[in-house]
């Protein structure tokens, strides 16, 4: 793949992304203890609309003081329209966050005025340009019907849903199993994969069903989903289960990886394992699932 | 003042109070004495009979003079009365001078703040906290509080380091001949362990009680050859609701249930956690999550431990219930569950404090234990572990069954977070060290693991990969990058307000009055 | 030069964190901290280094400034003060 600018190949695990009130210390300071994969700091809905400012300079702050460890540190930014998001941009970019979330992403246009945003600030404070990731998060069906233009924008990596809101905002009820969301799912994941781009899946909001997210989390993975959004500690340890593959998935990714590797060095034009032809996707698959096999171990 | 610097380079006076004191010197040593301590003998006749009108009665009866001695268990917890009613009524009867040994001192009884004040009551022996506590930090109380473990307070008493004059026990349930129980009754409390070297081996044996039952009592705790006075009183001598809770809390706190993961993962690292396996853990938020999370590995793998001892709490009994133990030792019983448990089930066994922790005997159970999980107020570079200060020199709490079972169990893990508030925990020296490092196998904080190089499971545990093995000083570091540094050194006067008694009877360190 | 707007306050009273209160102090009175703290002992003088160093970054004063600590780090010490700084100055106001 050619490295475009704003499009470095973005390979990094993030199997949960756990989020954290941006106006909790307690919450803040301890949040690299859980092992989540990406740290979300949020300035947003957990926010109310009195304490956004004590909640940008709280995080703001945070980012820049502590430390937190390997997981990618994000931030959950404002949306588009709110008089919210320039103070938010201007007081997290020169944090140097890995990434912003940006809410109700809805168009290219969006994108790229963040984009254009991030950049100018980048500069202002000579951080090396383009680093700072875009993820959006799709909310309305608005985003939806975008989301192939919104995945070839600049900086883009990791598109979440917004499962409750999408919901409403399609008239549909929620249902356990989530069906009413599998079109939406499949088309976000079909654009993110067709971009080389993680698609992750909306939040489960009962803390206390294990078992639930245990299975939603599988369902997810079935469909091609490479992460989940988590709201509370106890669920990392669930979905990081779910996103370990079993010995026998290991076993055959092994196999396929060692074969395609040989296959580059003696520069044979096709490989071929167990009778099948094996192409990049499947290798990419193989090598995704070894990867999520050595983080499950640790 | 001459002082010496012990096993663990605390300096200890050589003498206090005109009682020499023998600094600690290491774990296992001992006994300083040849012979047990022998009570008086006390004969009842046949026709004679053992019920009082009253607590007044009672102590006269019981002979109680100046600079006298008396004795009570803390089996209510913080809904004792009884304490407070026979304070006020020996202060009531001009009384002074008076030595309070109780197995431990809680908030309820800061009704006794004056008496300190006022002489009437001059010196405790046991684990204090709250108002009290905090009054003999500042100098209020005339001469030395003594902190003892369990265990210690047991042979204290066995070998006459402390004679009680008189010994008065609180009774849930008593007979008119004196034969007491803990499971029954309105102020039922389950087991009444801490009492009983008090009844075996006090001058005169006083049982208090809003419950009087047709004899004979049955079980039996407190056997009737022991108790000289019943007192029926209608005035509660207990609190129900703080006697024992109707459900104890497991912590919902994220970072305590990471704790309490990890001790699992150390235990089972450790390669204890097999057949026979057994283990004690407290009544914390933290104990109840990791005794839970031990529960659901032990049936999941279908592992038959030999006996859990307690602080029985409903999450231990439940591990019985499951088959997980063959059997429980209840030293001290904390929630309705439990003490419905050891009424009913044969294999909830009730023990007393010397049989639970008394090192000079024939063998306590604390010597049996594969694994015991702490708590701490501080722990330092050597492992040393405070349980009775704060950071800030202030005596806060007691040690329980701490020193003794760290020093019997074969792992030993204190649990701990690595900051409270902003307080870094992980120090260079604690405070006052209740437990000797040489006692401590590991150390669990949420943000990494530390083994003592000098533990037997060392190699063990840091084969371990998944396990997040940090060196004790890069905790104490991590502590204090995440503190500022660490915290400043409380300021304390030269008068020195407690010791801190190892259970062999040397002393381990001395706390010194705050200077506020 | 920023002015004194309102009474203004930031954080709160829950476990990490301190509520940072800043009133109007009188003419030429400097800047007085009031520290309410479980760490009192083991951090006071800390604390309120710490809180000054953003009072000076502002450049503010004849300022009463109530903190009430409830173990917070040093980032949330100064985030708070700093936001209660300019919420009682109108900073960044429209």
């Amino acid at each position: 793949m050619k490295k475009e600018p704003f499009k470095e190949k973005d390979d990094r695990l993030r199997r949960t992304r756990l989020y954290i009130p941006g106006n909790h210390p307690a919450m803040i300071q301890n949040a690299e203890i859980y092992g989540a994969d990406s740290l979300i700091f949020d300035l947003e809905d957990s926010i109310p609309l009195t304490e956004k400012d004590t909640a940008r300079i709280l995080v703001r702050n945070a980012i820049q003081a502590l430390n937190f460890g390997r997981s990618e540190v994000t931030v959950r930014i404002n949306g588009i329209n709110t008089p919210f998001l320039e103070k938010d941009l201007e007081a997290i970019v020169p944090t140097k966050p890995d990434g912003l979330l940006l809410p109700k992403a809805e168009t290219e246009e969006d994108i790229l005025f963040l984009h254009e945003r991030i950049t100018e600030l980048e500069k202002k404070h000579g951080l090396p340009v383009g680093k700072i990731r875009i993820m959006p998060i799709i909310e309305t069906a608005l985003g939806v019907v975008n989301v192939e233009k919104i995945v070839a924008a600049p900086r883009i990596a990791a598109v979440g849903i917004g499962g409750e809101d999408l919901t409403a905002d399609i008239g549909a009820i929620r249902t356990p199993d989530g069906r009413e969301l599998e079109y939406i799912s499949s088309k976000i994941i079909v654009a993110c994969a067709a971009y080389h781009i993680q698609a992750i899946d909306t939040v489960f909001a009962d803390i206390n069903d294990q078992e639930g997210l245990f299975q939603a989390t599988k369902r997810a993975i079935s469909r091609g989903f490479q992460g989940k959004s988590v709201i509370h500690p106890s669920q990392i340890e669930v979905v990081h289960r779910a996103f370990m593959p079993s010995e026998e998935e290991i076993e055959k990714a092994k196999r396929i990886v060692k074969a395609y590797r040989e296959s580059l060095k003696k520069g044979l034009g096709a490989v071929s394992v167990d009778g099948r032809m094996i192409d990049l996707p499947i290798v990419m698959r193989a090598e995704r699932i070894l990867k999520r096999a050595k983080a499950g171990k640790k | 003042m001459k002082f010496t610097a012990n096993k663990i380079g605390r300096k200890i006076p050589e003498e206090l109070f005109e009682k020499k004191l023998i600094p600690f010197q290491g774990k296992g040593k001992g006994p300083y004495k040849v012979r047990k301590y022998a009570p008086k003998i006390r004969m009842r006749r046949p026709g004679e009979q053992k019920i009082l009108g009253s607590i007044r009665e009672a102590i006269k009866a019981g002979e109680l003079t100046d600079g006298g001695t008396i004795s009570f268990h803390h089996h209510f917890r913080n809904g004792d009365f009884l304490l407070n009613m026979v304070c006020h009524e020996i202060a009531a009867m001009g009384l002074k001078d008076i030595r309070l040994v109780p197995s431990s001192i809680q908030g309820v009884h800061k009704e006794i703040l004056p008496y300190l004040e006022k002489g009437i009551i001059t010196e405790i022996n046991c684990g204090t906290s709250s108002v009290i506590a905090d009054a003999i930090s500042h100098g209020k109380m005339e001469r030395l509080l003594t902190i003892r473990s369990h265990g210690g307070r047991a042979r204290s008493i066995e070998n006459g380091d402390v004679e009680i004059d008189i010994a008065f026990i609180a009774a849930p349930t008593v007979d008119p001949y004196g034969n007491i129980n803990g499971v029954r009754g309105k102020n039922a409390c389950g087991s009444l362990g801490y009492a009983f070297p008090d009844a075996h081996f006090a001058n005169y044996v006083v049982a208090v009680t809003n419950d009087l039952v047709p004899f004979p009592n049955n079980p039996i705790s407190i056997s009737q050859d022991h108790v000289d006075a019943v007192v029926k009183t209608d005035k509660p001598i207990g609190d129900p609701k703080g006697i024992v809770s109707t459900t104890l809390r497991i912590t919902r706190d994220p970072k305590n249930l990471k704790i309490a993961h990890d001790c699992v993962e150390v235990i089972k690292a450790s390669g204890l956690l097999k057949e026979g396996f057994s283990y004690q853990s407290g009544a914390g938020g933290t104990a109840l999550a990791t005794t839970n999370f031990l529960r659901d590995y032990m049936k999941s793998k279908n592992i038959k431990g030999s006996f859990g001892m307690g602080g029985a709490t409903e999450a231990l009994v439940r591990m019985l219930e499951d088959g997980l133990f063959e059997a429980i030792l209840d030293v001290q019983t904390f929630d309705t569950y439990a003490v419905q448990s050891l009424l009913n089930n044969p294999r909830h066994i009730e023990i007393g404090a010397s049989q639970y922790a008394n090192p000079q005997t024939s063998g306590c159970a604390v010597n049996l234990l594969d694994t015991i999980i702490l708590g701490g107020t501080e722990v330092d570079l050597n492992f040393n572990v405070n349980t009775s200060t704060e950071s800030d020199g202030r005596i806060q709490w007691g040690m329980g069954g701490h020193q003794d079972t760290a020093e019997g169990a074969k792992l030993t893990i204190i649990a701990i977070p690595l900051l409270r508030g902003r307080i870094p925990i992980v120090v260079d020296n604690v405070v006052s060290v209740n437990t000797p490092g040489e006692n401590v196998d590991v150390v669990v904080t949420e943000r990494g693991i530390a083994v003592n190089p000098e533990s037997a499971f060392y190699d063990t545990l840091l084969k371990a990969k998944h396990l997040n093995i940090k060196t004790i000083e890069e905790l104490k570091r991590i502590a204090e990058d995440l503190a500022g540094g660490p915290p400043n050194q409380p300021k304390t006067t030269d008068r020195i307000v407690a010791i801190i008694e190892y259970r062999d009877g040397s002393v381990l360190d001395v706390i010194y009055q705050v200077a506020d | 030069m920023v002015k004194f707007v309102r009474t203004a306050q930031a954080g709160s009273l829950e476990s990490c964190d301190i509520l940072v209160t800043i009133t109007k102090g009188k003419e030429q009175s400097g800047v007085k901290i009031n520290l309410e703290s479980s760490a009192k002992k083991q951090f006071g003088d800390r604390i309120i280094a710490e809180i000054m160093e953003v009072v000076k970054k502002f450049g503010v004063t004849d300022i009463v400034i109530s903190a009430v600590d409830k173990g917070a780090l040093t980032y949330c010490i100064q985030a708070r003060t700093e936001a209660a700084i300019k919420r009682a100055f109108g900073v960044d106001e429209k």
